[in-house]
């Protein structure tokens, strides 16, 4: 099992129209797709708030990775189907929460590839958010190479101890991650514990009145895009409530096991 | 017998970090990997369990191209023992630990309560049997691992920086425990920055530098060698050192570990080239 995947939550310096937006500006979008994901269950409107990040992510140059930020959420995206469908969702709707799954989960990596966490700071700072929450919330976006880094490790471990992941039915492959979880988690609560001393031993908000050298500024590219969004999730909230949208018909239905 | 033919990697979209290596590690031998930071020393074992596979040219274990097995397969010939115990240890207690390998490999209850308790006494961990092992010190944790590993008896043991996080006499220990496992013939790597406790086991040195293999022979040769030890960023044991200091005493090259230094100071004191000091003086 690889972890690559995790390349698709990783922000890596480049120089692309998207890249170059204010983070707030990319915020705003990421949330205009993360709602429109969640009013909708038609599978149609679903599938076009997916197609729609595409040009994002084109402009942004990070196709490869995203493609594999995909790949590697295709187990939950089947999972989610297969749970949904046991327990006596139709096929159409069980298709439709696993679509809403990748939709979110494009909106979020296009976010974090295209966003540094630093930039990500910044704007939460001058949306007057406390220093420490930001702080976390950065922190918490830093760690997620260093986490899939462990992750990685732990699975190699776990194998070398003759663990095969792929290996049973569905209810045994997910029991295979607890080996996985544990040692995880563990040393994730440990990091922060460490890096907590760490930061206090440092003088972690010994001022309460910070400064920063860099302001962020909305060029009219930015506002754009703002604009663009609200006008977007009108429109779909328009359509939601107002136009009749197709429904996908499978003319098949498992029986139902619980 | 483990060999590496013409061997090079690389991670995906990264640079080499193995280059054309060519290794033979025989039965029931032991072997030190040493080099600078990103030598290419832990990816190098991660072939021999299969974890890694070559990008070009190829690993056999026991003449089996490991690219050719699965992880699981190989495991249960080539043990391989991660540097940071947390990554492996997940289990409730510290035997539940040591069994989740051998009910992997199939083995029947009853073979793996008694390797369980065997491993435990062979360890001096039989204390912490139903102890979890998240409460354990870090130099029992890094037991805990150990133990984890050779419950199943492969018969090539790797371990990754062994020696780290642990005191002076966990050391030893585990030196006595390497000693015995080679006794048993068992082959033993280990991938270590720690000249001192090489200079103590005296195994074959293989050093790495920059995905390549600059040297491989004797420990007494590699150790005190100042060009090879300058060019992988290590140092010269402490013994080594201070010999080549008492250059009056003229000692033979190759005194790197404490007990040849002692053996030869005794034959100088003999021979009254050293004089002992009066009782008090």
């Amino acid at each position: 099992m690889s972890l690559r995947f995790v390349e698709g939550f990783k922000f890596k310096r480049m120089d692309s129209p998207i890249h170059r937006l204010d983070p707030r500006a990319k915020f705003i979008l990421t949330l205009g797709f993360f709602a429109s994901s969640l009013m909708f269950t038609n599978i149609y409107a679903l599938m076009i708030v997916f197609v729609a990040q595409v040009p994002g992510v084109l402009m942004a140059k990070t196709v490869g990775r995203w493609l594999r930020s995909m790949r590697g959420g295709l187990f939950l995206g089947v999972f989610i189907f297969v749970m949904n469908v046991i327990f006596g969702t139709s096929i159409v709707s069980s298709l439709a929460f696993s679509m809403r799954f990748f939709a979110i989960m494009s909106a979020f990596s296009f976010f974090f590839m295209t966003t540094s966490a630093d930039d990500l700071g910044l704007a939460l700072e001058q949306a007057h958010v406390p220093y420490s929450i930001a702080f976390t919330f950065t922190t918490a976006v830093r760690l997620v190479p260093t986490m899939a880094i462990d992750a990685q490790t732990v699975v190699d471990a776990q194998r070398s101890r003759g663990l095969e992941l792929d290996k049973g039915n569905l209810m045994k492959r997910i029991k295979n991650y607890i080996p996985i979880l544990i040692p995880l988690i563990i040393s994730a609560i440990r990091r922060s514990v460490e890096l907590a001393e760490a930061l206090e031993s440092r003088a972690f908000g010994a001022t309460d009145n910070r400064t920063s050298i860099t302001t962020l500024k909305m060029k009219a590219a930015d506002i754009a895009v703002i604009v663009g969004t609200i006008s977007s999730l009108a429109v779909a909230v328009y359509v939601y409530f107002y136009l009749p949208l197709p429904t996908l018909v499978i003319p098949f239905e498992f029986p139902r096991l619980f | 017998m483990i060999s590496v033919e013409n061997m090079s990697f690389n991670y995906p979209n990264g640079p080499d970090v193995l280059h054309g290596l060519n290794l033979r590690i025989n039965d029931g031998e032991f072997a030190a990997i040493m080099g600078e930071n990103g030598a290419g020393k832990t990816t190098l074992v991660k072939m021999f369990n299969g974890l890694l596979k070559p990008v070009q040219g190829r690993v056999l274990v026991d003449g089996e191209e490991t690219s050719q097995r699965s992880v699981a397969q190989l495991s249960r010939k080539v043990g391989l023992i991660f540097q940071n115990p947390d990554h492996q240890l997940f289990a409730e207690t510290v035997e539940g630990e040591l069994a989740f390998s051998l009910r992997n490999f199939g083995f029947n209850e009853d073979v793996i309560h008694r390797r369980v308790t065997n491993l435990l006494t062979a360890l001096d961990l039989e204390r912490y049997a139903t102890s979890s092992p998240f409460v354990l010190s870090g130099g029992e944790r890094k037991r805990v691992a150990l133990a984890a590993i050779l419950v199943w008896d492969p018969k090539h043991v790797i371990m990754d920086e062994p020696t780290i996080g642990q005191d002076y006499l966990q050391k030893d220990r585990l030196r006595h425990f390497i000693m015995q496992l080679v006794s048993q013939e068992k082959t033993v790597v280990i991938v270590t920055h720690d000249v001192e406790f090489v200079a103590e086991c005296k195994p074959r040195v293989i050093l790495l530098s920059k995905g390549k293999v600059i040297a491989d022979g004797r420990a007494v040769d590699i150790l005190t060698n100042r060009d090879l030890i300058e060019q992988s960023s290590l140092a010269m044991p402490q013994i080594a050192s201070l010999m080549n200091n008492l250059s009056d005493l003229q000692a033979p090259p190759g005194i790197i570990d404490t007990y040849s230094a002692r053996e030869f100071l005794r034959e100088r004191l003999r021979r009254g080239v050293i004089m002992r000091s009066p009782p008090g003086g």
